[in-house]
């Protein structure tokens, strides 16, 4: 019983939200140019479905592709800085400094390079996400207890057998962890671009029907990008149980 | 007897960026083949950094290190070691986790695709010799702390190697684990003949365990006492509360004493 309410909570606090924010707007009557009520943004869902679809696919396909390539080099990256000492030393101040530059200011320069359209989209949803993942690949790979290392070393194990039979599995938790955050980051990446360069997605979407004052058109590409986003991380999150268990049973494990 | 392991005015400095630490400084050992050597003494004094030396891990600052009679340049892939943390890998069994060693370790290596089997049925059995028939496929977290640190040892012996080397492993354990550990070793060493270089804290674990008691100095350490154990072998817990056993370990404490005094 008091099971079931708890995994039923996050269902009733939603909707006790929607129920909330759609009685301040009739009690306060809130200009809907400011702030529409749930239910003119869920009519404006119903009446304008076919072009939300249409751009959330745009969104979830840009953000995908950022997100792949951000997975392929964090995690390439992530094994080059974790490998020694002195690399992640010397790398890893150049890619905070890299990471603290707002992603928007790149936008623009994108745009010179490729052009309105989905590839500034992609890349900045790549630029945005990366950096989780080759933190947490270093970090997996840099915080190995060197006792096993001696362990390991004075059988004669080569740098190539530590990694792969130790530092490698080892680092998968924090890999895992680094992907539900990073998917969130590249849709941040990607519909910031949209909005400000594109012809297609969500933020283009929104940006066009906030200029047309079409308030409950705007709250419904918010809406469509907050599902998005919540059923990525979720895979993610199930991803993450399912290929880490061990990191949630053993007490000492690596992961948080 | 022929040295085994034998260090001659090894000096070791750490060389760091807040200065230079020297952990060790003109020390010299012997351990005989098939001796179960103990080295005690105060905590920093350097006893990890010996096993280091001994292993290969390290190369000394002075002086030279021998085992088994060639001069140790690198690692010397004839050691096992196991440490105070069992460090077991989480996300493998504990008969997989036993088996790490004959991945990495030729021969072994190179046949352990092939003759998995064999091997796997190698580490049930030194399981079993240890009390963990049965545990194989368990995973390391579904083990007490005591019943980890036997697969640990399990783990360092499971390539034969000829040289066993222990940094303080039974010091996380309750005093009633600990003795059964002293046991189990006992009973390994005396049926498979390795030598054995124990570091530990405990003086009683050291006469109890070791034919030869080395007490180290404080930082930087070298070996102040050799001590032989005289008490008769095979030895059993009863022996500890026997007279010549606890004037052994009153007289090693004394020399402790003395040490931290000077
Ligand atoms: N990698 C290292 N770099 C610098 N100093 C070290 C290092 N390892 C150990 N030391 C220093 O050397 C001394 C001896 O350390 P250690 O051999 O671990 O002592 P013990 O095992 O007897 O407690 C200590 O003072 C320690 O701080
Ligand atoms: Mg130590």
């Amino acid at each position: 019983m008091t099971a079931s309410l708890e995994r039923l909570a996050p269902v009733w606090f939603t909707i006790a939200l929607f129920a909330l924010w759609e009685a301040s707007c009739r009690l306060l009557s809130i200009d809907p140019f400011i702030l529409p009520a749930p239910s003119e943004v869920f009519a404006a869902l119903v009446q304008y479905w076919r072009p939300v679809l249409r751009h959330s696919l745009v969104t979830l396909w840009t953000t995908m592709a950022g997100f792949a390539m951000a997975v392929v080099f964090g995690i390439a990256l992530g094994l080059v800085v974790g490998w020694s000492r002195t690399i992640y030393r010397g790398i890893y101040p150049v890619l905070v400094g890299f990471n603290t530059i707002p992603k928007v200011a790149v936008v623009p320069v994108l745009v010179i390079w490729f052009g309105i359209g989905e590839i500034p989209a992609i890349l900045t949803a790549f630029l945005i996400s990366f950096f989780p993942i080759v933190v947490n690949v270093a970090t997996g790979l840099a915080t190995m207890e060197p006792e096993l290392e001696d362990v390991l070393r004075a059988l004669g194990a080569k740098k190539l057998d530590i990694m792969t039979k130790v530092g490698i599995p080892r680092a998968l938790p924090y890999l895992f962890g680094s992907l539900k955050v990073a998917i969130t980051l590249a849709f941040v990446g990607s519909v910031v671009s949209e909005t400000i360069a594109a012809n297609a997605g969500i933020g283009f979407l929104m940006a066009q029907a906030g200029a047309n004052f079409q308030m409950p058109l705007v709250f419904a590409g918010l809406l469509a990008l907050a599902v998005e986003g919540i059923a990525m991380y979720g895979l993610f999150a199930l991803v993450e149980r399912r290929m880490t268990r061990w990191a949630f049973r053993s007490q000492g494990s690596a992961a948080a | 007897m022929t040295p085994f392991v034998a260090l001659d005015g090894v000096t070791l400095t750490y060389r760091g960026a807040a200065g230079d630490v020297t952990a060790l400084s003109g020390t010299s050992l012997t351990v005989g083949r098939g001796e179960f050597a103990a080295v005690v003494g105060p905590s920093g004094c350097g006893k990890s950094t010996l096993m280091k030396l001994v292993t290969g891990l390290v190369p000394p600052t002075e002086g030279r290190v021998t085992v088994d009679g060639a001069a140790v340049t690198g690692p010397v892939k004839i050691a096992g070691m196991a440490f105070q943390n069992p460090n077991l890998l989480p996300w493998r069994t504990v008969v997989d986790n036993v088996l790490l060693p004959l991945e990495i370790v030729e021969p072994h290596r190179r046949r352990f695709r092939a003759e998995r089997k064999r091997y796997k049925a190698e580490a049930e059995a030194l399981l079993a010799t240890v009390g963990l028939a049965g545990f194989g496929e368990r995973f390391p977290w579904e083990l007490s702390g005591g019943m980890q640190q036997r697969a640990s040892l399990c783990r360092a012996l499971i390539h034969e190697p000829a040289l066993l080397m222990l940094d303080e492993p039974f010091a996380a354990l309750d005093a009633f684990t600990r003795e059964e550990l002293w046991c189990v070793l006992r009973d390994l060493w005396e049926r498979i003949g390795f030598t054995v270089i124990l570091v530990t804290h405990d003086l009683r674990e050291a006469a109890f365990l070791a034919d030869t008691v080395h007490v180290m100095s404080a930082r930087p350490g070298r070996i102040v006492t050799s001590r032989r154990v005289e008490l008769p072998r095979p030895r059993d817990l009863e022996v500890c509360f026997e007279p010549p056993f606890v004037e052994l370990v009153h007289e090693l404490r004394g020399r402790i004493a003395e040490m931290r005094a000077a």
